[in-house]
């Protein structure tokens, strides 16, 4: 797991691969839940029900919003913090959350690994979230897009806070402290040897020692290609590699030379020494608090609560709260905690509520342990699928019967919900952040939800009117029923079997990417998922994974039955 | 009852090029009457049919029915004075029999006792057993019975006028036979003007009371079976008439 806040573009990218590497599997597992357990219960017996497909719609429609869908996050005047999604970035959120709590009367609500660094400026732009920890290069260069080199840390965070303050009235608070940069590695017994305590004193080394970097590292002008010329530096060898095999690589000897994030918590696992880059290549990252000017100019006194905070987490301390945390498994808050205690900043008696479960109980004894939170949290995902699912049978049905009439209007229908389908779910997430109206809130997972429910709907109910024969429509028109009779008598009761189909689909699909909605901050059995997958915590991710997929077997099970209850006998006979 | 005044109807190939599916037909159907328009494919028999019932617009010429020009008509109200009769019956799968015989009335308001009733009549009238076919699916009958529902359905709304088009074409000779005969006698008992579309000559002769002869859009031969049979109007006739044209 990634832990450094360097060029955010390309950790945005990266954190997006890995959740969509990983929810195939989720998605795999459920799918191979479904054909285990569904496939063959279903019903087979028929039956005749007098219940009309517009008085199921009613009621499914009064049973979703009579439960109460969880409000925006902005509706009281609470302060939300929101943190990247990555350990270091959710560490310093706590921290902030903390200490504003313990001194101030103001409300905190920490929106954990929101996203990544587009997610947070955004939503900070518009108001979703108060405050949230960036980091002055990524500032430089992906917000501020400037193309300058800097090396100065000073100058560096003076142009990033008088640009966010003209152009966003975004305010830097006086930095932590630490500086998030890339560094190279060596193990220590091996540097001690060679003396060498900087790159510069690399040089002389070099052709006789193997280097081993990250593959985008190697790929990077503020990478390998920038610093080998800028250096002079030639190894014996450079290998590009996975990042996380790279330190098993250099313990175990095969190579000697590795990137690095200056504040990763695997360095306190590994003996290495980081070398000091004393030629200034690397761009500076430090790490600061950005708030809100207008949440500033309400709460003055946070400016002088960070004046206490600055400084007080260099490098080496970062290092540890990392390492705490994703080495030995200690929960985000706690960790913040221990921190803010040790450090003077809050009182020791305010340490005490430590989330329960963070021991290291069984996967089975873990999951009981969450009872209340997984219902809570599978009440929420439920809503969020079930709203989603339904809007889109409300729009997609009817858009199905229109376009099934004219070829252009269908192709054009099918293709744009068939192009949503392509868009990763992520990325459809994100962008719907940036929708005035929708924002960090249950609206955009819904919004988004809804997007990908349409096409399965939609598609169904063009194939299951375009499947009715055509002797049948022609027979039905030359008896003298009217288009509309022909449509509520014949089209729909004999689509009503696929279009519920597509249905399902749509609702196990949505069950499934709604885990995807704890990244903008909605909820559900993702943010289980989402913390475990960050805290490389499988009985965390399960906690999720697992209620999510029993959570769609059931779902699609009971949608099973209504589809056999609303398809008529006569359609079912011949199938 | 039913006059086609010079009925033409085109149709527009790929290749841009028009094509005539029907010909300035001129063609009177006498009340009480059973027509039957018979000829090769192609001809121009089904246009014919579906012209009547609106099915289908003519290009030029227009349709008179019981002396109003069915332009000005209302086409869902034209067809149900109409019943329509399709291959295979064009029965409604997810509609059990009962439903199917009784969806009309049921549409036109009726109410529930009479539509059991009419069904139930109709049903008898076909030779299906009430009792034992209401309550059952398309998809639970003989070809033959879901021809005879499909015929008790198009006189659901005891229609003045019967459109039969290919109506036993998908059943098997002995079964085909038997439901001529039934025809035959039903046609004495609800006594409706009716046009038949077939391309069976020992049908057409059998039930139509005259013969339309058609071919390439145009007719060549109207009349009773004897006199087409006596006197062919064309060599094509004759060969056709012995089987010999197709």
């Amino acid at each position: 797991m990634r832990s450094a806040a360097d060029d955010d573009a390309v950790a945005f990218r990266v954190g997006t691969g890995l959740h969509h590497g990983r929810w195939l599997f989720v998605r795999a597992f459920v799918a191979c839940v479904h054909f285990v357990c569904v496939a063959p219960l279903r019903p087979e017996t028929p039956r005749r029900l007098h219940l009309s497909f517009v008085r199921v719609v009613v009621a499914f429609v009064i049973f979703v919003f009579v439960m109460p869908l969880p409000a925006s996050a902005r509706q009281d005047a609470r302060l939300v913090i929101g943190s990247k999604n990555f350990t270091e970035s959710r560490i310093l959120g706590e921290i902030m959350a903390l200490l504003i709590e313990a001194h101030t009367e103001i409300e905190v609500d920490h929106r954990s690994g929101l996203g990544g660094t587009l997610v947070c400026f955004t939503a900070i732009e518009r108001g979703e979230i108060d405050l949230y920890p960036e980091y002055t290069g990524t500032a430089w260069s992906i917000i501020l897009n400037e193309t300058d080199r800097i090396d100065d840390r000073l100058r560096a965070f003076l142009h990033v806070q008088s640009r966010f303050r003209e152009r966003y009235d975004l305010e830097w608070l006086p930095p932590f402290g630490l500086n998030n940069s890339y560094a190279l590695a060596m193990r220590e017994e091996q540097a001690a040897a060679l003396d060498v305590r900087t790159i510069s004193d690399l040089i002389p080394h070099a052709a006789s020692l193997r280097a081993g970097f990250s593959i985008e590292f190697v790929n990077r002008d503020d990478g390998w290609l920038g610093l080998g010329p800028f250096y002079g530096l030639a190894f014996a060898g450079v290998r590009a590699m996975e990042h996380g095999l790279a330190y098993e690589a250099i313990a175990g000897g095969a190579i000697d030379v590795i990137d690095a994030y200056t504040t990763d918590g695997k360095l306190l696992r590994y003996p290495l020494r980081v070398l000091e880059d004393d030629r200034g290549f690397f761009p500076p990252y430090n790490a600061a608090p950005v708030l809100r000017g207008e949440t500033l100019r309400a709460h003055p006194e946070l400016g002088a609560l960070f004046e206490r905070l600055a400084f007080r987490l260099p490098d080496r301390v970062m290092i540890e709260l990392n390492h705490a945390v994703e080495e030995r498994g200690r929960d985000f808050r706690e960790v913040a905690r221990g921190f803010l205690v040790a450090e003077g900043l809050i009182d020791a008696d305010e340490a005490l509520d430590v989330d329960p479960g963070a021991g290291r109980d069984g996967v089975v004894a873990f999951m009981l342990g969450r009872w209340d939170d997984t219902l809570r949290l599978g009440w929420r995902h439920l809503q969020l699928s079930l709203a989603a699912v339904l809007l889109a049978v409300l729009v997609a049905v009817p858009l199905g019967i229109a376009v099934a009439r004219h070829r252009v209007a269908e192709r054009i229908a099918l293709g744009a919900a068939g192009i949503v389908q392509t868009i990763p779910s992520l990325a459809l997430l994100a962008f719907m952040i940036a929708i005035p109206g929708l924002g960090l809130s249950v609206r955009s997972a819904i919004v988004a939800l809804f997007l990908y429910a349409v096409l399965p709907i939609l598609r169904n109910t063009h194939t299951g009117l375009r499947s009715i024969s055509p002797e049948l429509l022609d027979a039905a028109v030359g008896i003298g029923l009217t288009p509309r009779q022909i449509l509520f008598r014949v089209q729909l009761p004999l689509a009503t079997r696929t279009i519920m189909a597509g249905v399902r689909t749509a609702t196990v699909i949505s069950i499934g990417v709604a885990t995807l909605a704890a990244f903008i901050g909605a909820g559900g059995l993702g943010e289980p998922i989402v913390t475990g997958l960050y805290l490389n915590d499988t009985r965390l991710i399960l906690s999720g994974a697992i209620p999510a997929a029993i959570l769609a077997v059931v779902a699609d099970a009971l949608l099973g039955r209504l589809e056999v209850w609303l398809t008529p006998r006569g359609v079912q006979a011949d199938v | 009852m039913i006059r086609l005044e010079q009925a033409s109807r085109t149709f527009t190939r790929a290749s841009g090029e028009p094509v005539y599916a029907l010909k300035g037909l001129d063609l009177e159907i006498r009340k009480g009457e059973t027509l039957a328009l018979l000829g090769p494919s192609g001809c121009g028999k089904t246009t014919t049919l579906r012209l009547i019932n609106r099915l289908i617009e003519p290009s030029s010429g227009r349709i008179v029915v019981g002396g109003e020009d069915t332009a000005g008509l209302d086409p869902v109200r034209l067809r149900r004075r109409m019943g329509y009769v399709v291959q295979s019956g064009g029965l409604f799968p997810h509609l059990t029999v009962a439903r199917n015989v009784g969806l009309l009335c049921e549409i036109e308001g009726w109410r529930r006792p009479e539509v059991d009733q009419r069904v139930n009549e109709l049903l008898a009238l076909v030779h299906l057993p009430p009792a034992e076919f209401r309550d059952r699916h398309p998809g639970e009958l003989s070809g033959g019975q879901r021809q005879r529902v499909g015929v008790a359905r198009a006189l659901a709304l005891d229609p003045e006028i019967l459109l039969m088009d290919e109506p036993f074409g998908a059943l098997d000779p002995i079964t085909r036979t038997e439901l001529q005969r039934e025809f035959l006698e039903l046609e004495k008992l609800v006594a409706k003007t009716v046009v038949l579309v077939s391309h069976d000559l020992d049908e057409a002769f059998l039930l139509g009371d005259r013969v339309a002869l058609l071919s390439e859009g145009e007719l060549v031969q109207l009349g009773t079976p004897d006199a087409l049979r006596s006197a062919p109007a064309t060599p094509w006739v004759e060969r056709f008439l012995s089987g010999r044209a197709q």
